[in-house]
């Protein structure tokens, strides 16, 4: 077909509205990177330039130096802590749920997958007081176990590797079986590794729901040295009343979302999946 | 069948605890007087339930509430499924880019965000800077901490946030979407937006009640932000008062009642339980199947 001019038109309209929207979305960040790099006083004068005059790095040398009493580096750790033994205990019994709803046989299996899934109705507000005070009564106030221990297990991601499983091909299993492997060997040396990539899609938005968490850290942490990242912008934010330090709170949230950043360019095609997943629900 | 169970177990307790166990306790704490010093939980006569009645903080969280969601919900459903058509364009190049740069806002947590918009628009930030030299205004907006501003920024940050998510979701079932369909179109003297109103929003209806939904239920549940902008108080002058913040209050806050913030919650998940009913309906879909 041949191109009209109407066409091309058209299509440079098209090209148009994405490279607005682009803008439009990007701006905010490189603004934001820019004033990490700003002293200051260049900030509160109300520069809009990209381009620091005095350009300084002096806020992340801040965030990062044991001197300066910057908690930075503590809450960062403490947020990977969190996000890495949360993220494999949540997609291990996930995983294990799914795989028992799907494959195995007991009584009352259909009972407890139906009420499985009713609990996904149930909005977070509800949960949140109750959850707060069986936490408190198991005397997790102020631990990591608080932020780890109800986000144990993710209902939708239960839901998904059931589904993943009822496809999944049973000979396998079997052929394992044959060579002598008992129900959990089978589980953990043949079902789990080909599973990969239904793992590998939920612990990447589990990873970023315990790394972006808010609620939860601001409700059951209380000393500062066991905050985590999210918690301890905020600490930095309110922590100047009269000239915030917006150079200083722009930096440690840059250095926030790099981390995920990462993951999502490592992990971009299991992203893409997870939503897909999600949109066909 | 032991084997069975064994699997089950872990995540099994866990429902049992924070969320079967949950949902009756925050039933209980309802009908009572909550004192977490003394640890006592005394029987108040539905007096939390009849409080609810003249709640005049309520009434503003529910306006803010409502407002919001009124708002952001068309808002940002209608951009991403705009954007996506486009992008679902298959002569239009560079889509791994835009996907990239679009994706950013969705990677960044809700407390990260709520800090670059904070900068952005505040006194001295760069939006009042370009309004200035625009000559758009004379004196900077204080964004931040004026009644009449503070929560329609808030609604511009969300819209943004969650227009790249839901723009994924379109994207990923207009693959699905037959050529043909549009070709024929074509033929018929479509136009692209005839193409948009005719083929596209019919075939995407059941991913529209999808995102709606989770539109509905993520503004009813908005707190980091609300939080986050007004250092908890849901200031000024109640402006970003939200009933997630409000309960937030009753409950941990100074007011300390917690009982009467377990009703709150009820209400807001009854609330949301109805208005995603009502949008489903409007939508014409039979929910997500």
């Amino acid at each position: 077909m041949k191109k009209t001019k109407k066409q091309k038109v058209l299509k440079s309209l098209l090209y148009i509205v994405l490279i607005a929207y682009a803008i439009i979305t990007f701006y905010p960040f490189l603004w934001a990177v820019a004033a990490s790099f700003k002293p200051l006083s260049e900030i509160t004068s109300g520069s809009m330039s990209l381009i620091s005059k005095h350009f300084t790095t002096e806020q992340y040398q801040y965030l990062f130096s044991a001197k300066s009493g910057s908690m930075f580096v503590t809450w960062f750790i403490n947020s990977m802590i969190v996000s890495v033994i949360g993220t494999a205990i949540n997609v291990f019994l996930n995983t294990m749920a799914g795989y028992s709803l799907a494959r195995l046989s007991f009584p009352g299996r259909k009972q407890f997958y139906y009420g499985i899934l009713a609990m996904m109705m149930v909005p977070a507000q509800v949960l949140l007081i109750p959850n707060y005070l069986i936490v408190k009564n198991l005397g997790m106030l102020d631990t990591f176990w608080a932020l780890i221990l109800p986000a144990a297990i993710n209902i939708g991601n239960i839901f998904m590797m059931r589904q993943f499983f009822l496809s999944f091909p049973k000979d396998v299993e079997e052929a394992a079986r044959i060579d002598g492997l008992s129900r959990v060997g089978t589980f953990f040396r043949i079902v789990m590794p080909l599973a990969k990539p239904s793992i590998a899609t939920q612990a990447v938005f589990v990873f970023m729901g315990f790394w972006n968490n808010f609620l939860a850290p601001m409700l059951y942490m209380h000393t500062p040295s066991k905050f985590t990242l999210t918690l301890g912008l905020q600490v930095l934010q309110s922590a100047d009343q009269g000239g915030q330090m917006w150079n200083r709170v722009m930096a440690a949230s840059i250095l926030t979302i790099i981390p995920i950043i990462i993951l999502y360019i490592l992990f971009n095609g299991y992203f893409l999946q997870g939503v897909r997943m999600d949109g066909e629900k | 069948m032991i084997q069975g169970y064994g699997f089950l177990a872990p995540a099994l307790l866990i429902i049992l605890i924070f969320f079967v166990l949950s949902i009756l306790f925050a039933v209980y704490l309802s009908f009572n007087n909550v004192d977490l010093i003394a640890h006592t939980y005394t029987w108040n006569n539905f007096k939390n339930w009849t409080n609810l009645l003249t709640d005049k903080q309520l009434i503003r969280a529910l306006q803010n509430t409502s407002f919001f969601a009124l708002i952001v919900v068309p808002v940002q459903t209608f951009i991403a499924l705009v954007i996506a058509y486009i992008l679902a364009n298959k002569s239009i190049q560079g889509k791994k880019v835009f996907r990239l740069v679009y994706f950013l806002p969705t990677l960044t947590s809700s407390a990260a965000l709520t800090m670059i918009f904070m900068f952005l628009f505040n006194l001295n930030g760069p939006v009042n800077g370009v309004l200035q030299s625009l000559h758009w205004i004379s004196q900077p907006i204080n964004f931040i901490n004026d009644t009449h501003w503070t929560l329609k920024i808030i609604m511009v940050m969300n819209i943004w946030s969650t227009v790249p998510y839901f723009m994924t979701i379109y994207l990923a079932s207009l693959v699905d979407l037959p050529d043909s369909m549009y070709e024929a179109a074509e033929i018929d003297g479509a136009n692209v937006i005839d193409k948009l109103r005719f083929i596209t929003i019919p075939y995407l209806r059941p991913i529209t009640t999808f995102v709606l939904l989770t539109g509905i239920i993520g503004t009813f549940q908005m707190f980091d932000q609300a939080y986050i902008f007004s250092g908890g108080t849901g200031g000024p002058a109640n402006s970003t008062l939200t009933v997630s913040l409000l309960i937030f209050q009753y409950a941990f806050g100074t007011n300390n009642q917690m009982g009467y913030a377990a009703v709150l919650a009820i209400l807001l998940a009854v609330i949301i339980f109805i208005v995603t009913r009502i949008a489903e309906k409007l939508n014409g879909g039979n929910g997500i199947r």
